[in-house]
């Protein structure tokens, strides 16, 4: 009979600690203070700042290095401007590198497909529909760069996720396309 | 022995219950697999052929329309009960121009929603627009009624349940089966005392143990046995200290990899944008969520597994709606919004550098050698250890990528001939280094 107490003991203590290890909580750490410094991480919350995050918006009037205003309006004028007046400054080394397609397909494929015949992935699985062939649109590349600053109507804009100067890449880029198409 | 008749009454209780809830899972699965097709009967309007008419409004209208939802513009299944086709043809072919002339249903349509103005179609014939009006006036497939009483048996999680539940019954069948033969065996062997028979009992004999103390030598052996084997233990423990590998911690958003990189095929770029360009990759901002989700406010029902319910992933996405202050009804933003607190899964140390641009961009290694098959996590969870050692495991195997690289076109030829190899590895070129990680 003590035998049997001791194994199950045994066993209890087993599955304990078995069923202590848990994914969704975080390990031990040896010196946690060599792991989390004082100073902020990305992302982390912190009381240095009012509203307690650590990703702050610039200070209102602030202009990040490199910027280059861009002075037509988010509105039907504004686009119709831009697609008669704008002109792309990038020279003929960028418009003869891949580059533009490489953004392309990270950016915009899922939407307006490899060949921009407005069957990407998300339309072709009825996710995301009424997305327009390049070819049954008037475009210019002063318009592509528009829209893909501010978007329009269903699309929206990618400008945080490129530059301004990768967006030129890729309205080159959407041009050739439209030229094969 | 009326101990034991009480046990069985409860299990047979238990096992009554069992099968009431099995019986139950299965009819709701068999309500799943009634096709929603009887419904399906179309009202073509005029001739047009729907199935061309699906097509064209996909391509041209559902932008701006859906059937039964608002969008930029309003729902349009059942327009045609609303308006005469002249109007429809005058409309879709110039709007502006109809509400112009002060056509007074066009002009109350503008003006209920607010003043967006609709791309004009003239270039649609009215057969054309037929069409789509046959494929708008089509009736729309009902969804299966739930039947009450199956929604005990049918919640969230069923597969879940249904499989702890067997598991758990097994559990308690093999718990019976032994309490049971102790208490056969019990009942024989009073049987055979009253009956008087003698049960053998055991001749003394030394007992193994203590045959075994007697024995130096093995007792010595086994000593070293077990040390060494707990030293092996103690030693494992300690160097997972620390290390997080297969972490996964329950995100705020349910948000799955699998539906949006791996179903989808959205590029992990297009979401990480910053692993492009910087030494972190970035956990997207909602704005980017909403490039697609402006349009997505519900997974269809083929997204649904057993695990996870459509109604389930559906409330993660007006989760994503009130952190960004998105009204679905009206389509505009509230301008309420609240962070969507994420978990961080990846951390180094801080005494680590570790820079995504200059192993994603500069040598070209794709996400998933790192993190593995992400593209089929439904949660998103640590794959590497990311301890020094696998780092530097790496750097010893992996060749940097020289071509293309002007950068680099002096320092290989120097490398290249100090080592005596035609590739390097990144180890070679300095990457085993304490500084480049360690400062
Ligand atoms: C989430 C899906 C989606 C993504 C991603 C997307 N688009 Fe679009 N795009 C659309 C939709 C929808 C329209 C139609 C908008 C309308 O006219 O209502 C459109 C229209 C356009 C047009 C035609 C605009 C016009 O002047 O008529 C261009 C050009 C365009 N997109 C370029 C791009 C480029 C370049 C990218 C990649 C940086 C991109 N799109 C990414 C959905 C998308
Ligand atoms: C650019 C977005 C857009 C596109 C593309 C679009 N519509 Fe519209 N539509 C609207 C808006 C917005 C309204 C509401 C009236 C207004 O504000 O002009 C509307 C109204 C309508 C109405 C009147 C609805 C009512 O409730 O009375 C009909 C019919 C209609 N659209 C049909 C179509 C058809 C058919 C197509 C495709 C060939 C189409 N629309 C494409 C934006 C659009
Ligand atoms: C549609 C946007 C989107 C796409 C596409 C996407 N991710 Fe993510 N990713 C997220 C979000 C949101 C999180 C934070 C929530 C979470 O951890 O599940 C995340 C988290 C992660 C994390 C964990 C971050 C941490 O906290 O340590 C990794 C690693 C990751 N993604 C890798 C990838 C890879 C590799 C791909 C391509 C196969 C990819 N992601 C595609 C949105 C995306
Ligand atoms: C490129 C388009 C796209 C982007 C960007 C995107 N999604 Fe999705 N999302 C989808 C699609 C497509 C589905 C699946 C819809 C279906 O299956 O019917 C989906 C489904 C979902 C779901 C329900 C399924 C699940 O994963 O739990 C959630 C929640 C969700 N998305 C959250 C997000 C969040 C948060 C972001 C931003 C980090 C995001 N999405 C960015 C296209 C996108
Ligand atoms: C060489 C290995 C490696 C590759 C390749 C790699 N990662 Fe990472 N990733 C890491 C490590 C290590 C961390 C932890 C970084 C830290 O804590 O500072 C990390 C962290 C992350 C995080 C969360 C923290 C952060 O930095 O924002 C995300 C999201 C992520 N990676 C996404 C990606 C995506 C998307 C790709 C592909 C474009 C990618 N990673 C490629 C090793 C890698
Ligand atoms: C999948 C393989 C792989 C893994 C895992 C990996 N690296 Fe690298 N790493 C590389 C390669 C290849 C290079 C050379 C890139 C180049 O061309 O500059 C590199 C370069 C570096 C450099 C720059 C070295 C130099 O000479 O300038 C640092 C710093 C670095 N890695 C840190 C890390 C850290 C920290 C980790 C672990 C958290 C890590 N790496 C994990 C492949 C890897
Ligand atoms: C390729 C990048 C890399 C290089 C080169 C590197 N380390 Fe590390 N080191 C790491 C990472 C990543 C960790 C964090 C491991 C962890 O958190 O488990 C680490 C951790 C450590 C630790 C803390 C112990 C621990 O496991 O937490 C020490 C001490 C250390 N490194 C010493 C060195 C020394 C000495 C050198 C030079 C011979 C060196 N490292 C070179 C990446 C590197």
């Amino acid at each position: 009979m003590k035998r049997v107490y001791k194994i199950t003991l045994l066993f209890g203590i087993t599955i304990l600690v078995a069923s202590c290890h848990n994914n969704s909580a975080p390990n031990y750490q040896y010196f946690p203070n060599m792991y989390e410094s004082v100073g902020y991480e990305t992302y982390s919350e912190s009381n240095a700042f009012k509203n307690g995050k650590e990703g702050q918006l610039p200070v209102d009037g602030t202009i990040n290095r490199g910027f280059v205003p861009y002075e037509y309006e988010n509105t039907p004028e504004g686009y119709e401007l831009a697609k008669a007046n704008l002109k792309s400054p990038i020279d003929s080394l960028d418009r003869s590198s891949d580059k533009g397609q490489a953004l392309y397909e990270i950016y915009c494929i899922s939407c307006h497909g490899a060949a921009g015949n407005g069957k990407g992935k998300l339309v072709e699985r009825e996710k995301f529909l009424g997305v327009p062939s390049y070819k049954d649109r008037v475009i210019t590349e002063g318009s592509v760069f528009h829209v893909v600053t501010y978007g329009l109507n269903a699309m929206g804009s990618h400008a945080n996720q490129l530059s301004a100067h990768e967006r030129w890449l890729v309205a080159d880029y959407v041009l050739k396309l439209r030229s094969q198409l | 022995m009326k101990k034991v008749g009480n046990h069985n009454s409860n299990s047979r209780k238990l096992f009554l219950s069992l099968a009431l809830m099995l019986t139950f899972s299965l009819t709701s699965f068999a309500q799943d697999a009634t096709p929603a097709a009887a419904t399906e009967a179309p009202v073509a309007a005029q001739g047009g052929d729907p199935v061309k008419g699906k097509e064209l409004f996909n391509s041209n209208c559902a932008a701006c329309h859906k059937l039964d939802a608002k969008s930029t513009g309003p729902a349009l299944r059942g327009i045609a009960q609303k308006h005469d086709m002249a109007w429809i043809y005058k409309w879709v072919h110039n709007s502006a121009d109809l509400i112009k002339s002060g056509d007074a249903a066009a002009v109350k349509v503008f003006e209920e929603n607010n003043k967006v103005p609709m791309t004009a179609f003239p270039a649609l014939s009215e057969g054309d627009i037929d069409s789509i009006i046959a494929y708008t006036s089509e009736v729309k497939a009902e969804a299966p009624a739930p039947v009450p009483g199956t929604a005990v048996a049918g919640s969230s999680d069923q597969g879940g349940i249904s499989n702890s539940v067997i598991l758990g019954a097994l559990a308690l069948v093999m718990a019976m089966l032994v309490v049971m033969l102790f208490l056969v065996n019990n009942v024989l062997r009073k049987v055979a005392k009253a009956n008087g028979i003698e049960v053998a009992s055991k001749t003394p004999t030394t007992p193994i143990w203590k045959a075994f103390a007697k024995n130096q030598f093995l007792v010595l052996v086994t000593s070293i046995f077990l040390l060494l084997a707990s030293a092996y233990f103690v030693y494992g423990f300690l160097m997972q200290v620390g290390v997080d590998q297969n972490y996964e911690p329950i995100q705020p958003i349910h948000y799955s990899h699998k539906i949006h990189a791996g179903d989808n095929e959205i590029n992990c770029k297009y979401c990480h944008s910053a692993a492009r360009v910087s030494k972190n990759a970035g956990i997207p901002s909602l704005n980017v969520c909403m490039n697609c989700h402006k349009n997505i406010a519900e997974v269809a029902e083929s997204t649904a597994t057993p695990e996870y319910s459509k109604a389930f992933y559906d409330e993660q996405i007006q989760k994503l709606y009130t952190a960004v202050g998105w009204d679905k009804s009206t389509q505009s933003y509230t301008g309420k919004s609240q962070p969507v607190k994420w978990v961080r899964i990846h951390n180094l140390p801080d005494f680590v550098y570790f820079n995504h641009s200059q192993h994603v961009t500069v040598a070209g290694i794709e996400c998933q050698t790192c993190h593995g098959p992400v593209e089929t996590y439904e949660i998103q969870k640590q794959f590497a250890p990311l301890t020094m050692g696998w780092c530097i495991n790496c750097h010893r195997k992996t060749d940097v990528k020289m071509e293309g690289n002007e950068y680099y076109t002096k320092i290989h030829e120097e490398l290249s001939k100090k080592y005596g190899v035609d590739k390097l590895t990144a180890a070679q070129m300095g990457g085993l280094e304490c500084g480049k990680c360690h400062y």
